[in-house]
């Protein structure tokens, strides 16, 4: 009697003890929101939301100051997009290269390999692109500077690649065999199987594993300031991928440090991190509904 | 041909034979999963292949339609032939092989979309024609595996919320559709409640005028009602085979008489 009721009550601290770490990580997430917002709003004191977003300049230090998050915004979408363009197909075709098609040998090297991949701090990429492939890719596209945006996205797609891969992979590696050997007595051949049934099947891990690259990419800040030139220019179509650019997650690193606290320019920083806030908040609400759209079918 | 193999009660069946295997063996690394099958199997008839647990009938079947390929460390010895020519030839077309031998599972596995992609999968992958013409070829075999009447309003549903029963049946629309001349089936209603396995059983029979069906069952009673020749599997060797009033009613080997008696398996 006495021993259930102890039990009882360690039940109750068990279930309460989860319910407050549950009930943490949303309240941290409203308190950067909350925070975000109480040193963000100020900025319109000095400007209005219309050139906030849509102004064409980014000069927080003229006078008087001109604060257009445009170039920024679109330097981030730049980068980001181009850093999909390229870790998504290759994360892709990598992950179901080592869960479909390599031997067993290969899988089991491959997997840690592209893992570790991820475990290579950002700075090192970033130094990797500003001293090599930069220069490199400079010489060899025959442009002007060694730094812009289609090296970040170079960069930023090594380092997406492998939670893309990981993520993945371990979507496609639970797609029952039965599928597989179904698709196949009907006559599919591998590559017909791969594209038209695994693939698919494990479409809501890949869009999580995609999601999760992305995350990596928009809020990855010390790569992109070190390789994509940091020139707050609006880019003009695909050849703006050639020209130096800057992102918001750079802006913000890169000026942080030399603005008075509570001036214009610090609020102005501060609505580009509740932009980001809500790129992210915005990307993960997309992914979510898309991964119980397709579930739909799948369940 | 081995010695002790041929003074077994295998019988030849009369009439046209779609499948024959000659010498058939089949290793898992080391392991000698079946041992010198030799048998005919006739077109356009039921052959039911009854026998314990892990006697080999499973991986008999998997021989017909070359599934064993995909275990890494399985390796086939004797020939299979199929209308006369063999399949294990090394510029055989497996794809083309399996479009022709269809199997279909022990446990029903829609993929994971709406009914009509489910069937119109094999279709597509062998580039049938227009959009008419694939919504016909579904038409039809859902229609072939009695399934029609109940899914024509939800073709779009997805496959997933069948019951299990219909799943079975989507499995052989699935198969049908690709147009093949064989259908294997390895344990088909054993996932199944009695009523959606009298349905299978009611669509073997209609499906047999056109199809040649190799059956792999662990239920005597539905190799006795559905099929015309049965084979008896022990310890991966075939024991009998012979018409399957024979093997049920006047066996000639004492481990067949055993089993169909139920004194073992």
């Amino acid at each position: 009697m006495v021993k259930q009721r102890a039990q009882r009550g360690w039940e109750w601290l068990i279930e309460r003890a989860i319910q407050v770490a549950g009930a943490v990580a949303i309240i941290f997430v409203l308190m950067i929101f909350v925070f975000l917002l109480r040193d963000a709003l100020p900025v319109f004191k000095a400007t209005t939301a219309r050139e906030l977003l849509a102004g064409k300049d980014w000069l927080p230090t003229a006078e008087p100051p001109r604060f257009g998050f445009l170039p920024l915004v679109l330097g981030s979408l730049y980068v980001t997009i181009g850093a999909l363009a390229l870790a998504m197909p290759l994360g892709l075709a990598c992950a179901a290269f080592i869960s479909e098609v390599a031997p067993r040998w290969m899988k089991e090297v491959l997997k840690p390999g592209v893992e570790v991949l991820a475990t290579v701090p950002s700075v090192v990429f970033g130094f990797l692109g500003l001293l090599l492939v930069g220069p490199w890719l400079a010489d060899v596209l025959n442009l002007p500077v060694g730094l812009f945006a289609a090296l970040g996205s170079l960069m930023l797609a090594f380092m997406a690649m492998p939670t893309i891969v990981s993520v993945s992979e371990d979507a496609i590696r639970s797609v029952p065999a039965a599928l597989r050997e179904n698709s196949l007595a009907l006559g599919a051949t591998q590559w017909q199987t791969i594209w038209r049934v695994v693939l698919p099947a494990a479409r809501s891990g890949i869009i999580a594993g995609v999601l999760l690259g992305v995350g990596r990419a928009i809020g990855e800040t010390m790569t992109v300031l070190m390789v994509t030139g940091n020139a707050a220019v609006i880019p003009e179509g695909l050849k703006g991928l050639l020209r130096p650019v800057r992102t918001l997650t750079a802006t913000i690193a890169g000026e942080m440090g030399e603005t008075v606290v509570g001036s214009p320019h610090y609020h102005a920083l501060f609505a580009m991190g509740l932009i980001l806030f809500l790129i992210a908040f915005l990307t993960n609400t997309i992914a979510d509904a898309a991964i119980r759209r397709s579930g739909r079918l799948g369940r | 041909m081995s010695e002790s193999n041929t003074d077994r009660p295998i019988e030849q069946p009369e009439g046209e034979i779609k499948i024959e295997t000659r010498g058939l063996n089949l290793f898992y690394d080391a392991f000698r999963a079946l041992t010198d099958i030799n048998v005919a199997i006739p077109a356009r008839q039921i052959t039911a292949l009854i026998g314990p647990s892990g006697c080999g009938k499973s991986s008999f079947l998997r021989c017909l339609n070359r599934m064993n390929d995909l275990i890494d460390d399985a390796r086939v010895e004797g020939d299979v032939l199929l209308d006369g020519g063999s399949i294990y030839e090394d510029d055989t077309d497996v794809a083309q092989l399996r479009k022709r031998v269809g199997m279909v599972f022990q446990t029903p596995n829609p993929f994971p979309m709406s009914i009509y992609d489910n069937v119109a999968y094999g279709p597509r992958l062998h580039g049938f024609g227009g959009r008419d013409s694939l919504g016909e070829v579904v038409e039809k075999s859902l229609r072939g595996a009695a399934l029609w009447d109940e899914v024509k309003d939800n073709l779009r549903k997805s496959a997933l919320d069948l019951s299990g029963g219909q799943q079975q049946r989507l499995s052989i629309a699935r198969v049908l559709a690709v147009g093949p001349d064989v259908l294997l089936m390895d344990e088909p209603c054993s996932a199944l409640d009695p009523t959606a396995t009298f349905r299978i059983e009611e669509l073997m029979l209609e499906l047999m005028e056109r199809y040649t069906i190799v059956i792999v069952t662990h239920n005597m009673y539905q190799a006795s009602r559905v099929s015309q020749h049965t084979g008896f599997f022990l310890l991966g060797e075939l024991i009998e085979y012979g018409s399957t009033v024979g093997i049920f009613e006047n066996p000639k080997d004492q481990r067949t008489d055993d089993y169909v008696r139920g004194r073992f398996g």
